[in-house]
């Protein structure tokens, strides 16, 4: 019990010293973790879009190509950048541009640096979700609108893709999550985030359990709360359950009633003239028109 | 060549690898046509009418519209497409959209209308298939006849020229099947052209202006719809309908 009086005291010590850094780290860890997965979705769209390109065998040769070599493109960046750790693109981008040029090109910040790194990251693992949400649509969804005279363009953009992007929501909200946590191995290139903050000042004073609690509680606070904007957005776009009927359906009285072809005509919204309806009941009747006597 | 035809398949063939589905189909459609494809399941109708639109390349032959052949090398399908109607047998209604904005998307996305315009004409043909009230659901939520009825709008809103129906009444319940026959009979009244693929006799005999029957991937027989449904020629032709009319 005792310990855990201690323990609380350490915390708040800690937090009344060095509040305004902590405060930092998390606003770093929430600003590179949005910019990052928003960026890395816009990657993931376009390698999933690229894709999905259909070709056939009469298509000219030069498209042909184009495309498989689009397709091989991708799967290499997604393979690459899904196959090692971040931890190790992050150290081979930021130190791999001033290497190759020499020092003559250095990244302006490591901001810079640090979001491109998780932006490629997440793209590669956004693609192949993408790939997924893509492929997971009715392909009459495609046929649709192929039929109406839609590009593959329009057809993705106002069709597939909406579609595609609310199934793969949750998967989205795995990224942004996996994001907020993994962008701590940032600290490699010294970028100074919620983690990085925390090893500075055990640097310090030592009090490495107390810091890692108020961290532990931090992360926590972020992932939650993201969660639970997340389900919301969902909800959002799932729409309403009910909706309004704009005026009376003035043809739910004739379900299941397909009679042989009426001679007197009209339309569905406008019944036939009752008179001509009339006339011809008669003339079925009496096998002439009473008018005619 | 019949120069008032709006649509000829020429020696049309289709194969999906080894498997030859259809075999040197010919056919002719006038303007205020209303042509029944019928026959048994598997005799290649519904991919026909799937290489009439291109949704399916023809491995041989030609889809001439107006005179132009469409399965030339550099023909835009698209354009194409969008003077041809299509209403398919599992509707194939936008999901993420309303009823109002099915209708809407492809005259602003395809033919570039203002908003307001296409909004307007899509209630017209809305209204024209009763479906007015239910402009704001989404397709989930309405039925299967219901859905087929905006179907039928969204590919009237584009004004099409000639509206091919894949088997429209087969995935619906039986008490649905006649709100949206009612809307085709209405249609082609109105002088509509209309390429059909059915197994609704009645509908085939007393709304078409032309029967086709079709079996193992070729027109096996084709007319008046009076003469081949009525007086086949054919031994085929008999013996589908007579198991048709049987059960």
């Amino acid at each position: 019990m005792q310990r855990f009086l201690d323990l609380l005291q350490d915390i708040a010590r800690l937090w009344q010293n060095y509040w305004p850094g902590y405060l930092n780290g998390i606003r770093s860890t929430l600003i590179l973790a949005v910019v990052a997965t928003l960026i890395g979705c816009i990657i993931g769209f376009a390698c999933g879009v690229l894709n999905t390109i259909p070709y056939t065998k009469q298509d000219r040769p030069v498209k042909r190509f184009f495309l498989k070599l689009i397709r091989v493109v991708v799967r290499v960046y997604v393979e690459v950048f899904r196959g090692t750790p971040m931890v190790l693109q992050a150290v081979f981008i930021y130190y791999g541009l001033p290497y190759f040029t020499y020092n003559a090109v250095q990244w302006p910040s490591v901001w810079a640096a640090a979001i491109v790194v998780v932006s490629i990251n997440t793209g590669a693992y956004m693609a192949e979700s993408v790939r997924g949400g893509i492929l997971s649509i009715d392909p009459g969804q495609t046929e649709g609108a192929k039929a109406i005279g839609m590009t593959h363009v329009q057809t993705m953009l106002s069709v597939i893709l909406p579609q595609a992007f609310r199934n793969i929501l949750p998967q989205i909200g795995n990224n942004f999550i996996i994001n907020v946590k993994d962008t701590s191995v940032m600290f490699v290139i010294t970028f100074t985030e919620f983690f990085a903050f925390h090893r500075y000042i055990v640097g310090i004073n030592n009090m490495y359990f107390p810091s890692a609690t108020i961290e532990m509680v931090g992360y926590l606070t972020m992932t939650l709360v993201a969660s639970f904007l997340l389900r919301a957005l969902e909800r959002r776009l799932d729409g309403s359950d009910s909706y309004e009927l704009a005026q009376a359906d003035p043809l739910t009285m004739t379900a299941g009633t397909y009679r042989r072809p009426d001679p007197a005509g009209g339309t569905l919204s406008q019944p036939p003239d009752p008179e001509a309806q009339d006339r011809i009941r008669q003339q079925r009747k009496h096998g002439r028109n009473r008018g005619e006597r | 060549m019949h120069s008032d035809a709006i649509l000829e398949v020429r020696h049309l063939s289709k194969s999906f690898g080894s498997h030859q589905v259809l075999r040197d189909i010919d056919f002719t459609v006038r303007p205020g046509d209303v042509t029944s494809i019928i026959g048994a399941s598997g005799s290649g109708k519904s991919t026909l009418l799937r290489c009439v639109n291109l949704l399916e390349a023809p491995s041989s032959g030609q889809v001439i519209f107006h005179g132009q052949d469409m399965t030339a090398p550099g023909v835009k399908a698209t354009q194409y497409r969008s003077k041809v109607g299509m209403v398919f047998q599992s509707f194939n209604l936008f999901h993420n959209m309303t009823v109002l904005e099915n209708c809407v998307v492809g005259q602003v996305k395809v033919l570039k209308r203002p908003k307001a315009q296409a909004r307007e004409n899509a209630l017209k043909y809305l209204d024209q298939v009763g479906m007015g009230p239910y402009i704001h659901a989404k397709p989930r939520q309405i039925s299967g006849g219901q859905k087929q009825r905006v179907a039928i709008a969204r590919a009237l809103a584009m004004e099409p020229e000639v509206l091919l129906f894949d088997e429209p009444t087969s995935a619906l319940d039986p008490e649905m099947v006649g709100e949206v026959l009612s809307v085709m009979h209405t249609l082609a009244q109105q002088g509509m052209t209309m390429l059909v693929v059915t197994h609704e006799m009645a509908f085939a005999r007393d709304v078409s202006s032309h029967v086709v029957f079709m079996a193992d991937g070729v027109i096996c027989e084709q007319g008046d719809p009076q003469q081949v449904l009525a007086n086949p020629t054919q031994q085929r032709t008999r013996d589908f309908l007579a198991r048709f009319m049987a059960r």
